[in-house]
């Protein structure tokens, strides 16, 4: 496991997700207001693209849901729905599930944590 | 409290269920079932098999409704003894059960016919949805299907078995089919339809043998003629589940005997649904069994006194394409009068049996909308004296109001459940239902084959006051507004941003669906002059080009009027080699088409193009097709280029509820389509007609006159004028066609073109500064609205891990140049 600096925070805008290519990984970053989320950048449907969707809720929408819900993002392709945080999908139902990686944001800069198998790409 | 307990978790005893819990006693209750599936809608079985339905759709009743209601479920339980004396049923999982009121609801098993070989794989009943699922698992494109019976179940099997891909054989043991519901000149009707859908029909045939080794491979018929198969399936009649009651010592005959109070033999013992026998009639379509459940459940809760009296049989096929109806007689007799009314070119068959002018029956091919009219004849026994002479055509109809009007209180309207026109009208009031789910959930008219659903949704709107508001759909779950709301709402509390709005009467989240919508509103009530964010717009309108199928993107310059010179063919060929663009195609819309660029790739290219947006990604204005007009063309009229240019320069970069494809032809001759367009201009000698709501894509149709005028700036204001309306009153995603047909044409009239010359203005000002507002989006090259829009992050450094320095090198390089890139 790695720490890696990507990028300052202001690069990924409010609500929206930005792709980084670490090592052999694609990954895709949000800022989802106050926080941040990572996860591999492909849809596990037909490999869309995760940072071009629009951010929503992972619950199901209802007004009671207060401030603390989680969030996911829609493909913009098929509108497959993934769980930012634990990376199921939550729409259509199928038991299948992208990467999550950890993040923090260290002096402004965002670090997200790689699996050491991530640098195989640059290692071989 | 009284242990009751249900042998049976079919329809008929979960329907007698639900009555028994709208009544006063209360029981401990306890229902088992030998399937492993709650409660589902066995009507709607072959709509599952044919594709249209998912199992989950046909569930009734889910699991969290036997535990709302506190009703122990016992699933994939066959009961194998019931004791009458010390009033205990056994299970086969050796599990006793004490009741005091027991109630049979087994319902029905399929009849097999004496023949070899039936317990060869790949040849099924069709009763349950394990049923369904087998055959589903072996149906398949090129196999060859064979369904032996050609009653209601065996042809519903048989369509939907052709809908897998099957090639499907109808055996019938007669040439009739449906014998039990039709005379052998419907049936001749109905075999046509069949075999007009492609399904071979085989009558007067027994099977004597189904043939194989392990699998089935063929049928064998008694005259020894044999036809291959893959599959067969088994629809030769049902036979009552009374096995259980009699080897308890209930009187049987062919099903469980009741009498018109629903009771056995045994006080304590009751019988409902398919496996009854009551005076002398055993049944096997649902209306009935719906019936024997209210009973019942009078019985059971000690309001003993409705009786069941016998059903006029009555049957609906329910083969998409294939009406057919029966009720009653069906076959003439001495005394009997028939009105017969047949056109075999349309397969249209109407057969009425009146005696002493009271209908007896009736048998409806090819069209079977007068069902509900003839059925409540039947049951009322209504004299038809007076309407002998029209018996087969009713009375011109002005409206659907009327005829919902014409309709008494006690005709049912939904037969699968049993539900009257009284009793939706006084669910509507008493229950306060303006909404097709209300009504539902409250009366369950609907949810059966759900061909009653038009004439619910009338009498919903002809009765509750509530309608018109209520069933306005809300935008989304996340901001449950209407559209109209939420542009009142936006407008009146001087909301700028699409998270305000989520915020303060949404979840504060949004979704997909809210986002984009939100996005539209916001922008069309301040002209423009609102808070524009991005996050909360599809991609296609972050980055100003269409996503394609591999996440790469599509570009399309604008090209006024499908008008072009050699110095854009030129820069629009330099860039597709420049970037490698993998595909350039011309447009439906005269544009050209650069297919394939990736996202960073974007603002160059738009920057070596030199030339503005498309907005072939937007839903918004995408172009004006226009022909060569007085120009070049011999018989051009009007100069269809110079306007259809003019008017996209007026409306290009606004957006609109859809997209929005406009034309500008110069003679009637219509070259550029326009009256398939969403507005189009037609040319003609000293004037333009101005048409709008034209559609030429999943929907066809044309375009409505809006008005003729003289001048080309009077057809323009007029195009400008819809254009803004619609932009104004549109529901997001609503294309004009069917905006128009949804306010009418003459509403928009009133509103736009023939409108005060002071609304007239108004309507033109803020489209003025929209226009003002608005700017080409490809401009954004030059000043992105973050410095990652168009830009690939790259990693400000690698992770540690033993790494090549040659790769490390080259990862340093590109990302240094990027770095420029997002300083720039």
């Amino acid at each position: 496991m790695s720490w890696t600096r990507i990028t300052t925070a202001e690069n990924v805008p409010l609500r929206e997700g930005r792709n980084v290519q670490v090592g052999d990984r694609e990954i895709a970053i949000f800022n989802l207001d106050g926080r941040f989320a990572a996860i591999d950048a492909a849809c596990p449907h037909r490999g869309g693209p995760l940072c071009d969707g629009i951010v929503t809720s992972s619950a199901a929408p209802s007004l009671a849901c207060g401030p603390l819900k989680g969030h996911a993002v829609v493909c913009p392709l098929h509108g497959w729905k993934i769980d930012l945080d634990t990376g199921n999908v939550l729409k259509p139902d199928v038991q299948v599930k992208v990467e999550t990686y950890e993040l923090r944001v260290k002096e402004g800069v965002i670090e997200v944590n790689i699996p050491e198998a991530a640098s195989r790409g640059i290692a071989a | 409290m009284e242990q009751l307990v249900i042998i049976g978790n079919g329809m008929a005893g979960v329907s007698c269920l639900e009555n028994i819990l709208s009544h006063k006693k209360k029981f401990d209750i306890t229902i088992f079932g030998d399937e492993t599936h709650a409660n589902y809608n066995r009507i709607l079985l072959s709509s599952v098999l044919a594709g249209e339905r998912s199992a989950e759709e046909i569930t009734i009743n889910g699991l969290e409704w036997y535990q709302k209601n506190s009703i122990g479920l016992r699933l994939g339980v066959r009961i194998i003894d019931v004791n009458t004396t010390i009033r205990t049923i056994t299970g086969e999982d050796g599990s006793v059960t004490r009741y005091d009121k027991l109630i049979f609801a087994t319902g029905s098993g399929a009849f097999i016919p004496p023949m070899d070989g039936v317990y060869r794989r790949n040849v099924f009943t069709f009763r349950s949805l394990d049923d369904t699922h087998g055959m589903l698992r072996v149906a398949a494109t090129g196999k060859r299907a064979v369904v032996i019976g050609g009653g209601l179940l065996g042809l519903e099997a048989a369509r939907g078995l052709q809908m897998q891909g099957c090639e499907v054989t109808v055996v019938h043991i007669v040439d009739t089919l449906m014998n039990n519901q039709l005379d052998s000149t419907a049936g001749e009707y109905v075999k046509r339809k069949m075999e007009e859908l492609g399904i071979t029909v085989m009558g007067g045939r027994r099977t004597a043998a189904i043939l194989g080794r392990d699998e089935v491979e063929a049928v064998e018929f008694s005259s020894g003629e044999r036809i291959p198969a893959d599959l067969v399936v088994i629809a030769a009649g049902i036979r009552p589940n009374s096995d259980l009651a009699r080897k308890a010592g209930i009187e049987c005959g062919r099903g469980i005997i009741v009498n018109d109070f629903m009771e056995t033999s045994d006080p304590r013992v009751f019988a409902v649904g398919e496996c009854t026998e009551h005076r002398g009639e055993v049944f096997g379509l649902v209306a009935p069994l719906f019936e024997q459940g209210k009973v019942l459940a009078a019985t059971i809760t000690d309001n003993k006194a409705p009786t069941f009296e016998g059903w006029k049989p009555a049957a609906k096929l329910k083969v998409m394409g294939v009406d057919v109806f029966s009720a009653g007689e069906f076959l003439e007799t001495a005394g009997t009068d028939v009105v017969r009314y047949e056109d075999l070119a349309t397969g249209v068959y109407k057969k009425l049996l009146v005696r002493a002018n009271r209908l007896v029956g009736c048998v409806l091919v090819g069209d079977a909308s007068d069902s509900n009219r003839y059925m409540d004849w039947l049951r009322t026994n209504a004299d038809l004296e007076v309407r002998r002479r029209n018996l087969l055509f009713p009375d011109p109809i002005a409206d659907k109001g009327e005829s919902i009007a014409e309709m008494p209180d006690s005709e049912t309207v939904c037969g699968c459940m049993g539900v009257t026109k009284g009793r939706i009208i006084q669910a509507i009031h008493e229950d306060k239902i303006c909404t097709m789910a209300q009504l539902k959930e409250t009366t369950r008219a609907t949810t059966g084959c759900g061909s009653c659903t038009s004439v619910c949704q009338g009498l919903l709107k002809a009765v509750s006051p509530d309608f018109e508001e209520d069933t306005k759909k809300v935008l989304c779950k996340c901001v449950p507004y209407t559209q109209d709301n939420l542009r009142e709402i936006i407008q009146g509390q001087k909301i700028r941003s699409v998270q305000e709005v989520l915020d303060i009467y949404g979840d504060g989240t949004g979704c997909e669906i809210c986002k984009p919508a939100l996005s539209y509103l916001v922008d069309v009530v301040w002209c423009g002059d609102h808070d524009e964010d991005r996050s909360a717009r599809f991609i296609n309108d972050r980055v100003h080009a269409n996503i394609q199928n591999d996440g790469t993107f599509s570009v399309v310059p604008r090209m006024r009027g499908g008008v072009t010179t050699p110095d854009e063919l030129r820069r629009i060929a330099n860039v597709a080699d420049k970037y490698k663009v993998p595909l350039v195609k011309v447009t439906g819309s005269q544009r050209i088409d650069l297919l394939g660029v990736k996202k960073e790739d974007l603002p160059g290219v738009w920057a070596d193009l030199g030339m503005p947006s498309g907005q072939a990604y937007a839903k918004g204005l995408r172009m004006v097709k226009t022909c060569v007009g007085t120009e070049f063309c011999r018989f051009g009229v009007q100069d269809a280029m110079g306007v259809g240019i003019e008017l996209e320069r007026r409306l290009e970069n606004l957006f609109t509820p859809h997209k929005t494809k406009l034309g500008v032809t110069g003679c009637p001759r219509n070259c550029a389509e326009v009256t398939v367009k969403d507005i189009g201009l037609i040319g003609q000698d000293g004037s333009w007609q101005v048409v709008v709501g034209g559609a030429a894509g999943k929907h066809v149709r044309k375009a409505d006159l809006l008005i003729t005028v003289e001048t080309t700036e009077e057809a323009l204001d007029a195009a400008m004028l819809f254009f803004q309306y619609y932009r104004e009153n549109g529901h997001y995603l609503e294309r004009s066609y069917g905006f128009v047909e949804r306010l009418g044409m003459e509403k928009i009239r009133k509103e736009t073109v023939y409108a005060q010359a002071k609304e007239k203005k108004a309507l033109l000002r803020r489209l003025q500064k929209s226009k003002a507002l608005s700017s080409d989006a490809w401009l954004e090259r030059k000043q992105p609205v973050n410095p990652t829009q168009f830009v690939q992050i790259q990693p400000l450094a690698l992770p540690v891990y033993p790494v090549s320095l040659a790769a490390l090198d080259t990862r340093i390089d590109t990302r240094m140049e990027t770095r420029e890139a997002v300083i720039q």
